[in-house]
């Protein structure tokens, strides 16, 4: 089977169809929003004011770039996604918020999250770790800079992406996680290396 | 503040023909070199073990992990590109001669590099308040760079830069073991570290263990660990083969590539020791991200700059 792209806006249904292990492309546009941009579209939400874009079937990249202005254009130099764990906190309520339908990061989301993307129809995608230029390559413009007060990294950045990824769905919309399901057989490890070093139980 | 403890002023005006403000001058642009070379270029040994690494992973998703992995550093060398776009903070250290002249103005002249290096660079500007979290803008701040010193004799100065990226700073840790958990206590603590960082440091990491010394210490050492090159063992026989050891032990996680799961969750561990209070065994891990960037260069008194970790093309 083919790699499928999907296009932004994305629709409940394409995510839904996805399962845990496929590999995905996006194209379109791409929002990036980290800690602070995440707390900052829940407060104006819950202010009952506007956001800048619409993120309703957006695809959000968990990012901080490296962007370059030259002549009044930013240009995107490198783009690799950041440590999704740190807005474990604030992705269930963000994406009850905001309508968006992909989420790409790097490490893995745990239980809330997962739990939200199946009631409301999102997915998880892992982008590989620091592969900033590969990433940085798939953007074709930047569309507008947005909250800039928070410094560049938090920043929310609005992509147009060309066929970004390959992504690896890893958190589908059916309640499958594959770090919690990894995790459950590293335990087994676990319990290997502890007897191989010779302690019984975990440290503390 | 540390920058003022050192040592103040130029230790000798007689510097031969080369004036002092030109040797400001040749510190400050190596500095920037030194950025640019680390963020754009592995070392070759952080390439090879990456290319051992995907040529032993038998898992696809692993694989393409790494094929990603080696693909993007491959880009970034060809065109001039930060690896990854968290060019980390700028951690510098020094092995400064006694004799080495503009020993007082380093501090000021390294933190004008750091300015340069982010704009020309580029870096992406990382620093902010810790409790304001507002960005300055340039890399620079409080503290920041921050210049770990070390005064050896001779008239030469050797600039290292360690540009390390927040996910895997987020990782480090420190246990003060009780003495009587020992070489056990040491293993589990790694172990368990590394189970629980999971894919968030961006495996496969290299880690530097810091045993003994204090809390501070410790994570000093772990620090100084990671930059030694993956394929230099400790000197001391019992250290080494505790690396092989912790190596194993660590990659028997099963962790991987970027959490994914797969045979190498780490391409090195490096450890470094000093001596201990008799009350205590204090043990710091330090997680460095695939991306592995680090340079070295050194400047004689008299201008000359040769660059240790990096070949420089024309």
């Amino acid at each position: 089977m083919p790699e499928p792209v999907l296009q932004t806006p994305i629709a409940e249904e394409d995510v839904r169809n996805l399962r845990m292990g496929d590999t995905v492309y996006v194209s379109g546009t791409m929002l990036t929003a980290r800690d602070s941009a995440h707390r900052r579209a829940l407060e104006l939400v819950k202010a009952g004011r506007e956001l800048p874009v619409d993120f309703r079937g957006a695809v959000v990249f968990h990012c901080g770039p490296i962007a370059v202005e030259k002549r009044g254009r930013w240009e995107i130099v490198a783009a690799g996604p950041t440590t999704s764990t740190r807005m474990e906190s604030l992705e269930a309520d963000f994406l009850e918020a905001t309508g968006a339908r992909i989420i790409v990061g790097k490490g893995g989301m745990g239980d809330r999250t997962t739990a939200a993307m199946q009631r409301l129809g999102a997915v998880y995608c892992a982008f590989t770790g620091g592969a900033a230029v590969l990433a940085a390559n798939a953007v074709k413009s930047v569309k507008a800079a947005e909250w800039l007060d928070l410094g560049m990294p938090e920043a929310l950045w609005v992509l147009e992406v060309e066929k970004f990824g390959p992504l690896i769905v890893t958190i589908d919309a059916h309640g499958n996680n594959m770090f919690t399901d990894l995790m459950k057989d590293l335990e087994m490890k676990r319990k290997e290396l502890y007897s191989r070093i010779g302690v019984a139980q975990p440290g503390r | 503040m540390i920058e003022k403890t050192i040592i103040s002023g130029p230790v000798s005006s007689n510097a031969g023909v080369f004036s002092l403000v030109k040797l400001d001058g040749v510190v400050e642009d190596t500095a920037v070199e030194l950025f640019r070379l680390s963020v754009t270029r592995l070392p070759e040994d952080v390439k090879e073990a990456l290319a051992k690494a995907e040529e032993k992973e038998t898992s696809e998703v692993a694989r393409k992990q790494l094929e990603a992995i080696l693909l993007n550093v491959r880009l970034a060398e060809e065109s001039g590109r930060p690896v990854c776009q968290d060019t980390g903070m700028p951690n510098i250290y020094l092995k400064a001669g006694d004799r080495f002249p503009v020993l007082g103005a380093l501090p000021g002249i390294l933190r004008r590099a750091v300015r340069r290096a982010t704009k020309a660079v580029p870096l992406r500007p990382n620093a902010v308040g810790p409790l304001t979290r507002i960005n300055s803008g340039d890399n620079t701040g409080e503290h920041m760079p921050y210049l770990n010193w070390s005064i050896v004799g001779g008239d030469s100065l050797e600039i290292s830069v360690l540009p390390k990226g927040g996910g895997s700073e987020n990782m480090c840790s420190l246990k003060m073991l009780s003495p009587s958990q020992g070489m056990k206590g040491i293993k589990q603590f790694v172990v368990d570290s590394v189970f629980s960082a999971g894919g968030q440091p961006c495996p496969p990491t290299i880690l530097g263990v810091g045993i003994g010394g204090g809390a501070d210490i410790a994570m000093k050492i772990a620090k100084l660990a990671i930059m030694r090159p993956l394929d230099r063992r400790h000197p001391d026989n019992e250290i080494a083969k505790l690396e092989e050891e912790l190596l194993e032990l660590v990659n028997g996680t099963g962790v991987g590539p970027m959490g994914l799961g797969g045979r190498t969750t780490s391409l090195g561990v490096n450890v470094e020791r000093a001596h201990c209070h008799t009350a205590s065994l204090p043990v710091a891990l330090a997680f460095q991200c695939w991306a592995a960037r680090r340079a070295t260069a050194r400047i004689t008194r008299d201008g000359g700059v040769r660059y240790l970790t990096h070949r420089r093309r024309a």
